[in-house]
Protein backbone atom coordinates (compact mmCIF):
# COMPACT_ATOMS: atom_id res chain seq x y z
CA UNK A 1 0.00 0.00 0.00
CA UNK A 2 2.84 2.47 0.84
CA UNK A 3 4.02 1.70 -2.81
CA UNK A 4 5.82 4.49 -4.96
CA UNK A 5 6.69 4.95 -7.76
CA UNK A 6 9.88 7.07 -9.79
CA UNK A 7 8.47 9.47 -12.52
CA UNK A 8 9.97 12.22 -13.93
CA UNK A 9 8.35 16.01 -13.44
CA UNK A 10 7.67 17.21 -17.28
CA UNK A 11 5.90 20.22 -16.47
CA UNK A 12 5.16 22.28 -13.58
CA UNK A 13 2.01 25.13 -12.86
CA UNK A 14 2.59 25.68 -8.98
CA UNK A 15 2.26 22.90 -6.99
CA UNK A 16 0.28 20.81 -9.94
CA UNK A 17 2.94 18.94 -12.26
CA UNK A 18 2.65 16.37 -14.74
CA UNK A 19 5.07 13.45 -13.85
CA UNK A 20 5.98 11.21 -16.50
CA UNK A 21 5.33 7.52 -14.76
CA UNK A 22 6.30 4.67 -16.72
CA UNK A 23 5.37 6.49 -19.94
CA UNK A 24 1.72 7.69 -18.67
CA UNK A 25 1.83 11.41 -17.22
CA UNK A 26 -0.17 12.18 -14.23
CA UNK A 27 -1.11 14.98 -12.42
CA UNK A 28 0.88 14.92 -9.68
CA UNK A 29 0.51 17.39 -6.59
CA UNK A 30 3.67 18.67 -5.56
CA UNK A 31 2.42 20.03 -2.17
CA UNK A 32 5.23 17.85 -0.29
CA UNK A 33 7.64 18.64 -2.38
CA UNK A 34 7.47 22.21 -3.49
CA UNK A 35 10.95 22.45 -4.93
CA UNK A 36 10.32 19.99 -7.50
CA UNK A 37 11.95 20.76 -10.53
CA UNK A 38 10.90 20.09 -14.38
CA UNK A 39 13.23 17.20 -15.28
CA UNK A 40 13.70 15.81 -11.54
CA UNK A 41 12.93 12.40 -10.62
CA UNK A 42 9.92 12.08 -7.78
CA UNK A 43 8.49 9.28 -6.05
CA UNK A 44 5.08 9.71 -6.58
CA UNK A 45 2.20 7.95 -3.75
CA UNK A 46 -1.43 8.09 -4.60
CA UNK A 47 -1.39 11.41 -6.16
CA UNK A 48 1.53 12.69 -4.49
CA UNK A 49 4.76 13.76 -4.82
CA UNK A 50 6.51 12.58 -1.59
CA UNK A 51 10.38 12.67 -2.13
CA UNK A 52 12.58 13.73 -4.74
CA UNK A 53 14.82 11.02 -6.14
CA UNK A 54 18.41 11.84 -5.01
CA UNK A 55 20.21 11.57 -8.08
CA UNK A 56 24.00 11.66 -7.02
CA UNK A 57 22.86 8.96 -4.07
CA UNK A 58 21.55 6.71 -6.66
CA UNK A 59 24.88 7.34 -8.54
CA UNK A 60 26.74 6.31 -6.01
CA UNK A 61 25.10 3.03 -5.08
CA UNK A 62 25.00 1.57 -8.34
CA UNK A 63 28.58 2.69 -8.64
CA UNK A 64 29.62 1.19 -4.94
CA UNK A 65 27.98 -2.03 -6.43
CA UNK A 66 29.69 -2.43 -9.21
CA UNK A 67 32.94 -1.90 -7.64
CA UNK A 68 32.01 -4.38 -5.15
CA UNK A 69 31.12 -7.08 -7.85
CA UNK A 70 33.85 -6.90 -10.03
CA UNK A 71 36.31 -6.78 -7.46
CA UNK A 72 37.38 -9.73 -4.95
CA UNK A 73 35.01 -11.02 -2.37
CA UNK A 74 35.63 -9.73 0.91
CA UNK B 1 14.04 0.91 -19.48
CA UNK B 2 12.50 2.93 -16.75
CA UNK B 3 14.80 5.15 -14.70
CA UNK B 4 15.63 4.21 -10.86
CA UNK B 5 14.08 0.79 -11.21
CA UNK B 6 15.50 -1.63 -14.03
CA UNK B 7 19.16 -0.62 -13.19
CA UNK B 8 18.17 -2.08 -9.52
CA UNK B 9 17.62 -5.10 -11.29
CA UNK B 10 20.68 -6.54 -12.67
CA UNK B 11 21.46 -9.80 -12.10
CA UNK B 12 25.44 -9.98 -12.36
CA UNK B 13 25.17 -7.27 -9.52
CA UNK B 14 22.68 -9.46 -7.44
CA UNK B 15 24.50 -12.63 -7.82
CA UNK B 16 27.73 -10.40 -7.10
CA UNK B 17 25.77 -9.23 -2.92
CA UNK B 18 24.73 -13.20 -2.44
CA UNK B 19 28.53 -14.40 -2.72
CA UNK B 20 29.22 -11.51 -0.38
CA UNK B 21 26.40 -12.72 1.95
CA UNK B 22 27.34 -15.99 1.37
CA UNK B 23 31.01 -15.29 2.33
CA UNK B 24 30.39 -13.14 5.56
CA UNK B 25 27.31 -15.01 7.00
CA UNK B 26 27.93 -17.42 10.25
CA UNK B 27 25.63 -16.16 12.67
CA UNK B 28 21.95 -17.48 12.79
CA UNK B 29 19.84 -14.32 11.38
CA UNK B 30 16.19 -13.69 11.79
CA UNK B 31 15.58 -10.43 9.98
CA UNK B 32 11.91 -8.89 9.87
CA UNK B 33 10.42 -7.19 7.31
CA UNK B 34 7.94 -4.44 8.03
CA UNK B 35 6.55 -3.50 5.12
CA UNK B 36 4.25 -5.34 2.35
CA UNK B 37 5.87 -4.41 -0.46
CA UNK B 38 9.11 -5.47 0.48
CA UNK B 39 6.94 -8.83 1.61
CA UNK B 40 5.92 -8.74 -2.20
CA UNK B 41 9.05 -7.98 -3.92
CA UNK B 42 11.01 -10.44 -1.46
CA UNK B 43 8.70 -13.54 -2.52
CA UNK B 44 8.78 -12.48 -6.52
CA UNK B 45 12.32 -12.19 -6.87
CA UNK B 46 13.37 -15.53 -5.15
CA UNK B 47 15.33 -14.07 -2.02
CA UNK B 48 13.71 -16.41 0.72
CA UNK B 49 15.61 -18.83 -1.02
CA UNK B 50 18.29 -17.68 -2.54
CA UNK B 51 19.73 -16.69 1.03
CA UNK B 52 22.21 -19.10 3.18
CA UNK B 53 20.34 -21.11 5.72
CA UNK B 54 20.88 -19.27 8.64
CA UNK B 55 19.50 -15.79 7.31
CA UNK B 56 15.31 -16.47 7.53
CA UNK B 57 13.02 -13.70 6.42
CA UNK B 58 10.17 -13.36 8.92
CA UNK B 59 6.90 -10.79 6.89
CA UNK B 60 5.78 -8.73 9.88
CA UNK B 61 2.43 -6.51 10.70
CA UNK B 62 3.68 -3.73 6.82
CA UNK B 63 0.40 -4.46 5.25
CA UNK B 64 -1.97 -1.75 6.37
CA UNK B 65 -4.60 -3.61 4.83
CA UNK B 66 -3.90 -6.52 6.69
CA UNK B 67 -3.11 -4.68 10.35
CA UNK B 68 -6.90 -2.63 9.85
CA UNK B 69 -9.06 -4.59 12.88
CA UNK B 70 -12.12 -6.33 11.88
CA UNK B 71 -13.82 -3.42 14.78
CA UNK B 72 -12.60 -1.00 12.37
CA UNK B 73 -14.14 -2.35 8.98
CA UNK B 74 -17.33 -3.07 10.72
CA UNK B 75 -17.55 0.96 11.85
CA UNK B 76 -16.93 1.66 7.85
CA UNK B 77 -19.55 -0.87 7.30
CA UNK B 78 -21.92 0.66 9.83
CA UNK B 79 -21.36 4.05 7.65
CA UNK B 80 -22.02 2.86 4.89
CA UNK B 81 -25.45 1.74 5.81
CA UNK B 82 -26.55 4.89 6.65
CA UNK B 83 -28.93 7.09 4.12
CA UNK B 84 -26.98 9.20 1.50
CA UNK B 85 -23.57 7.97 1.95
CA UNK B 86 -20.83 7.75 -0.30
CA UNK B 87 -18.12 5.54 0.75
CA UNK B 88 -14.78 6.15 -0.88
CA UNK B 89 -11.37 4.39 -0.23
CA UNK B 90 -8.31 3.15 -1.86
CA UNK B 91 -8.88 -0.60 -3.73
CA UNK B 92 -7.03 -2.29 -1.30
CA UNK B 93 -9.72 -1.90 0.74
CA UNK B 94 -12.62 -3.34 -0.94
CA UNK B 95 -12.39 -7.11 -0.27
CA UNK B 96 -10.95 -6.83 3.31
CA UNK B 97 -14.09 -8.69 5.15
CA UNK B 98 -15.07 -7.38 8.20
CA UNK B 99 -16.69 -9.53 10.82
CA UNK B 100 -19.64 -9.95 8.47
CA UNK B 101 -19.65 -8.29 5.37
CA UNK B 102 -16.92 -6.44 3.30
CA UNK B 103 -17.18 -3.19 0.91
CA UNK B 104 -17.02 -5.00 -2.02
CA UNK B 105 -19.91 -7.19 -0.71
CA UNK B 106 -22.28 -4.35 0.19
CA UNK B 107 -21.66 -2.61 -3.05
CA UNK B 108 -22.45 -5.51 -5.26
CA UNK B 109 -25.60 -5.14 -2.78
CA UNK B 110 -26.25 -1.39 -4.39
CA UNK B 111 -24.01 0.18 -2.03
CA UNK B 112 -22.21 3.84 -2.95
CA UNK B 113 -18.55 2.34 -2.54
CA UNK B 114 -15.95 4.21 -5.17
CA UNK B 115 -12.33 3.74 -5.26
CA UNK B 116 -10.26 6.49 -5.79
CA UNK B 117 -6.63 6.86 -6.52
CA UNK B 118 -6.08 10.20 -4.42
CA UNK B 119 -7.64 11.69 -1.85
CA UNK B 120 -7.90 14.51 -4.16
CA UNK B 121 -10.54 12.12 -6.23
CA UNK B 122 -12.86 12.08 -3.34
CA UNK B 123 -12.70 15.47 -2.81
CA UNK B 124 -13.78 15.92 -6.11
CA UNK B 125 -16.49 13.28 -5.71
CA UNK B 126 -17.79 15.47 -2.39
CA UNK B 127 -17.81 18.36 -4.49
CA UNK B 128 -20.03 16.82 -7.12
CA UNK B 129 -22.55 15.24 -4.93
CA UNK B 130 -23.00 18.36 -2.49
CA UNK B 131 -26.68 16.31 -1.90
CA UNK B 132 -24.66 13.55 -0.37
CA UNK B 133 -22.11 13.02 2.71
CA UNK B 134 -18.62 11.26 1.35
CA UNK B 135 -16.74 9.79 4.17
CA UNK B 136 -13.03 8.28 2.95
CA UNK B 137 -12.16 4.98 4.53
CA UNK B 138 -8.30 6.18 6.01
CA UNK B 139 -6.32 3.39 6.55
CA UNK B 140 -2.39 3.86 5.86
CA UNK B 141 0.90 4.22 7.30
CA UNK B 142 2.91 7.26 7.61
CA UNK B 143 3.09 6.74 3.95
CA UNK B 144 0.40 7.53 3.37
CA UNK B 145 -1.61 9.87 6.31
CA UNK B 146 0.03 13.18 5.30
CA UNK B 147 -1.90 12.76 1.76
CA UNK B 148 -5.35 12.00 3.65
CA UNK B 149 -4.25 15.36 6.10
CA UNK B 150 -3.82 17.49 2.97
CA UNK B 151 -7.23 16.39 2.09
CA UNK B 152 -8.71 17.38 4.92
CA UNK B 153 -7.32 20.65 4.53
CA UNK B 154 -7.65 21.63 1.25
CA UNK B 155 -11.36 20.52 1.97
CA UNK B 156 -11.68 23.70 4.83
CA UNK B 157 -10.48 25.36 2.92
CA UNK B 158 -12.75 25.02 0.18
CA UNK B 159 -15.52 25.13 2.43
CA UNK B 160 -16.75 21.19 1.43
CA UNK B 161 -18.46 20.49 4.12
CA UNK B 162 -19.90 16.89 2.37
CA UNK B 163 -16.53 15.83 3.22
CA UNK B 164 -14.92 13.13 6.26
CA UNK B 165 -12.42 10.87 6.92
CA UNK B 166 -13.17 7.63 9.12
CA UNK B 167 -9.53 6.94 10.01
CA UNK B 168 -7.70 3.69 11.05
CA UNK B 169 -4.32 4.96 10.57
CA UNK B 170 -1.59 3.75 12.21
CA UNK B 171 2.39 4.56 12.62
CA UNK B 172 5.57 1.91 12.14
CA UNK B 173 8.13 2.52 14.87
CA UNK B 174 5.62 1.80 17.98
CA UNK B 175 4.41 -1.51 16.29
CA UNK B 176 8.06 -2.77 16.26
CA UNK B 177 8.35 -1.73 20.26
CA UNK B 178 5.05 -3.33 20.82
CA UNK B 179 6.63 -6.58 18.71
CA UNK B 180 10.06 -6.72 20.76
CA UNK B 181 8.47 -6.17 23.90
CA UNK B 182 6.01 -8.76 23.21
CA UNK B 183 9.78 -11.01 22.82
CA UNK B 184 7.76 -14.29 20.69
CA UNK B 185 9.65 -13.52 17.73
CA UNK B 186 13.97 -14.46 17.88
CA UNK B 187 15.17 -11.48 16.07
CA UNK B 188 18.42 -9.86 14.94
CA UNK B 189 17.18 -7.22 12.55
CA UNK B 190 15.02 -5.30 11.23
CA UNK B 191 14.37 -4.67 7.25
CA UNK B 192 12.77 -1.18 7.88
CA UNK B 193 9.97 0.11 5.21
CA UNK B 194 11.80 2.55 3.01
CA UNK B 195 8.79 4.84 1.60
CA UNK B 196 7.15 5.07 5.49
CA UNK B 197 11.17 6.25 6.02
CA UNK B 198 10.81 8.59 3.01
CA UNK B 199 8.05 10.65 5.41
CA UNK B 200 9.52 10.14 8.63
CA UNK B 201 12.93 10.21 8.23
CA UNK B 202 15.64 7.81 9.84
CA UNK B 203 15.74 9.11 13.52
CA UNK B 204 12.59 7.68 14.36
CA UNK B 205 14.10 3.91 14.66
CA UNK B 206 17.08 5.02 16.65
CA UNK B 207 15.61 3.63 19.86
CA UNK B 208 15.42 0.35 18.37
CA UNK B 209 18.87 0.20 17.23
CA UNK B 210 19.76 1.52 20.97
CA UNK B 211 17.65 0.12 23.89
CA UNK B 212 16.83 -2.96 22.07
CA UNK B 213 20.39 -3.57 20.38
CA UNK B 214 18.83 -4.81 16.83
CA UNK B 215 20.30 -3.42 13.78
CA UNK B 216 17.68 -1.52 11.37
CA UNK B 217 18.31 -1.06 7.60
CA UNK B 218 15.97 0.98 5.65
CA UNK B 219 15.68 -0.52 2.68
CA UNK B 220 14.78 0.11 -1.12
CA UNK B 221 12.21 -2.31 -3.08
CA UNK B 222 13.90 -3.75 -6.48
CA UNK B 223 15.95 -6.55 -5.75
CA UNK B 224 19.54 -4.80 -5.37
CA UNK B 225 18.26 -2.80 -3.07
CA UNK B 226 16.54 -5.51 -0.98
CA UNK B 227 19.85 -7.72 -1.24
CA UNK B 228 22.08 -4.94 -0.78
CA UNK B 229 20.11 -4.00 2.66
CA UNK B 230 20.23 -7.88 3.96
CA UNK B 231 23.95 -7.38 3.40
CA UNK B 232 24.30 -4.79 5.16
CA UNK B 233 22.18 -6.07 8.44
CA UNK B 234 24.06 -9.37 8.20
CA UNK B 235 27.56 -7.05 8.75
CA UNK B 236 25.91 -5.65 11.66
CA UNK B 237 25.23 -8.69 13.05
CA UNK B 238 28.83 -10.32 12.37
CA UNK B 239 30.31 -7.14 13.84
CA UNK B 240 27.91 -7.38 16.89
CA UNK B 241 26.65 -3.58 16.04
CA UNK B 242 23.20 -2.48 16.33
CA UNK B 243 22.70 0.88 14.32
CA UNK B 244 19.81 2.48 12.20
CA UNK B 245 21.35 2.15 8.59
CA UNK B 246 19.69 3.63 5.40
CA UNK B 247 20.91 1.41 2.46
CA UNK B 248 17.66 3.25 0.31
CA UNK B 249 19.79 6.95 -0.01
CA UNK B 250 17.99 7.74 -2.77
CA UNK B 251 14.38 8.50 -1.13
CA UNK B 252 15.56 8.62 2.81
CA UNK B 253 17.13 11.61 4.25
CA UNK B 254 17.20 11.11 8.42
CA UNK B 255 14.58 13.83 8.49
CA UNK B 256 12.27 12.34 5.78
CA UNK B 257 9.79 14.61 4.42
CA UNK B 258 9.36 17.78 6.88
CA UNK B 259 6.82 19.35 4.81
CA UNK B 260 4.77 16.11 4.86
CA UNK B 261 5.27 15.45 8.25
CA UNK B 262 4.20 18.88 9.22
CA UNK B 263 1.02 18.29 7.31
CA UNK B 264 0.43 15.17 8.70
CA UNK B 265 0.85 16.89 12.43
CA UNK B 266 -1.00 19.74 11.49
CA UNK B 267 -4.56 17.44 10.94
CA UNK B 268 -4.01 14.09 12.94
CA UNK B 269 -2.24 14.33 17.03
CA UNK B 270 -1.05 10.74 18.42
CA UNK B 271 -3.11 8.62 19.52
CA UNK B 272 -3.78 4.50 20.78
CA UNK B 273 -4.42 2.01 17.88
CA UNK B 274 -6.33 -1.38 17.31
CA UNK B 275 -3.64 -3.61 15.28
CA UNK B 276 -4.57 -7.54 14.05
CA UNK B 277 -3.31 -9.86 15.66
CA UNK B 278 -1.37 -7.05 18.22
CA UNK B 279 -4.09 -5.89 19.67
CA UNK B 280 -4.19 -2.41 20.84
CA UNK B 281 -0.52 -0.57 20.71
CA UNK B 282 -0.13 2.92 22.86
CA UNK B 283 0.63 6.05 20.58
CA UNK B 284 0.41 3.75 17.41
CA UNK B 285 -2.35 5.19 15.80
CA UNK B 286 -3.22 8.95 14.82
CA UNK B 287 -6.53 10.25 15.69
CA UNK B 288 -7.94 13.93 14.06
CA UNK B 289 -7.45 17.16 15.91
CA UNK B 290 -10.15 18.56 17.82
CA UNK B 291 -9.93 21.71 15.04
CA UNK B 292 -10.73 19.27 11.98
CA UNK B 293 -13.52 17.86 13.85
CA UNK B 294 -15.93 18.42 11.34
CA UNK B 295 -14.39 16.51 8.72
CA UNK B 296 -13.70 13.38 11.56
CA UNK B 297 -16.57 10.79 10.45
CA UNK B 298 -15.78 8.89 14.45
CA UNK B 299 -17.74 12.29 15.30
CA UNK B 300 -20.17 13.09 12.90
CA UNK B 301 -22.02 9.99 12.90
CA UNK B 302 -21.27 9.23 16.62
CA UNK B 303 -24.47 6.84 16.95
CA UNK B 304 -23.83 4.37 14.32
CA UNK B 305 -24.49 0.76 15.64
CA UNK B 306 -21.91 -1.66 15.38
CA UNK B 307 -22.30 -5.12 15.70
CA UNK B 308 -20.09 -7.56 17.67
CA UNK B 309 -16.98 -8.01 16.43
CA UNK B 310 -16.32 -11.36 15.12
CA UNK B 311 -12.85 -13.03 14.34
CA UNK B 312 -13.05 -15.63 11.57
CA UNK B 313 -12.50 -19.61 12.96
CA UNK B 314 -9.30 -20.53 12.00
CA UNK B 315 -7.78 -18.02 10.57
CA UNK B 316 -4.36 -16.78 11.83
CA UNK B 317 -3.77 -13.77 10.30
CA UNK B 318 -2.60 -12.43 13.59
CA UNK B 319 -0.26 -15.08 14.34
CA UNK B 320 1.08 -14.40 10.48
CA UNK B 321 1.15 -10.67 11.38
CA UNK B 322 3.34 -11.03 14.64
CA UNK B 323 5.45 -13.27 12.77
CA UNK B 324 4.74 -16.42 14.91
CA UNK B 325 3.95 -18.38 12.09
CA UNK B 326 5.25 -18.66 8.41
CA UNK B 327 1.65 -18.15 5.82
CA UNK B 328 1.82 -22.10 5.07
CA UNK B 329 1.56 -23.02 8.53
CA UNK B 330 -2.23 -22.08 8.63
CA UNK B 331 -4.14 -24.86 8.56
CA UNK B 332 -6.62 -22.80 5.83
CA UNK B 333 -3.29 -21.46 3.87
CA UNK B 334 -3.62 -22.29 0.25
CA UNK B 335 -6.81 -25.41 0.98
CA UNK B 336 -9.74 -23.04 2.01
CA UNK B 337 -7.90 -19.58 1.75
CA UNK B 338 -6.96 -18.50 -1.68
CA UNK B 339 -6.79 -15.63 -3.11
CA UNK B 340 -9.90 -16.25 -5.03
CA UNK B 341 -11.68 -17.02 -1.79
CA UNK B 342 -9.93 -15.23 1.03
CA UNK B 343 -10.80 -15.88 4.51
CA UNK B 344 -8.30 -13.62 5.99
CA UNK B 345 -6.93 -9.99 5.30
CA UNK B 346 -3.42 -11.35 4.76
CA UNK B 347 -4.38 -13.54 1.73
CA UNK B 348 -6.96 -10.85 0.46
CA UNK B 349 -4.46 -7.64 0.56
CA UNK B 350 -2.04 -8.19 -2.45
CA UNK B 351 0.42 -6.96 -0.05
CA UNK B 352 -0.60 -9.44 1.98
CA UNK B 353 2.24 -11.99 3.51
CA UNK B 354 -0.29 -14.81 3.11
CA UNK B 355 -1.19 -13.85 -0.71
CA UNK B 356 2.79 -13.12 -1.42
CA UNK B 357 3.63 -16.58 -0.23
CA UNK B 358 0.79 -18.43 -2.05
CA UNK B 359 1.16 -16.54 -5.56
CA UNK B 360 5.31 -16.47 -5.68
CA UNK B 361 6.74 -18.68 -3.00
CA UNK B 362 5.38 -22.14 -4.31
CA UNK B 363 8.13 -24.71 -2.92
CA UNK B 364 8.01 -22.91 0.57
CA UNK B 365 4.41 -24.96 1.01
CA UNK B 366 5.59 -28.34 0.60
Amino acid sequence: MCLSVPGKVVEKKGLAADVDVGGTIRKISLKFVPEAKVGEYVLVHTGFAMQIVDEEEANEMMKLLKELTDGPVS
Amino acid sequence: MVRFLSEYRDKDLAQGILKRIEKISKKPANFMEVCGTHTVAISKNGIRHALPENVQLISGPGCPVCVTANVDIDKMLAVLSLPDVIVTTFGDMMKVPGSYSSLSKERAKGADVRVVYSTLDAIEIAKNNPEKKVVFFGVGFETTTPTIAESIIEAKEKNIKNYSILGAHKVVPPAMKALLDLGEVDLHGFLCPGHVSMVIGSKPYEFIARDYHIPCVIAGFEPLDILESIYMLIKQVEDGRSEVEVQYKRAVKPDGNPVAVGVMNQVFEPADADWRGIGVIPGSGLKIRDEYADFDAARLFPDIEVPPTREHKGCRCGDVLRGLIFPYECALFGKVCTPTEPVGPCMVSSEGSCAAYYRYDERVKA
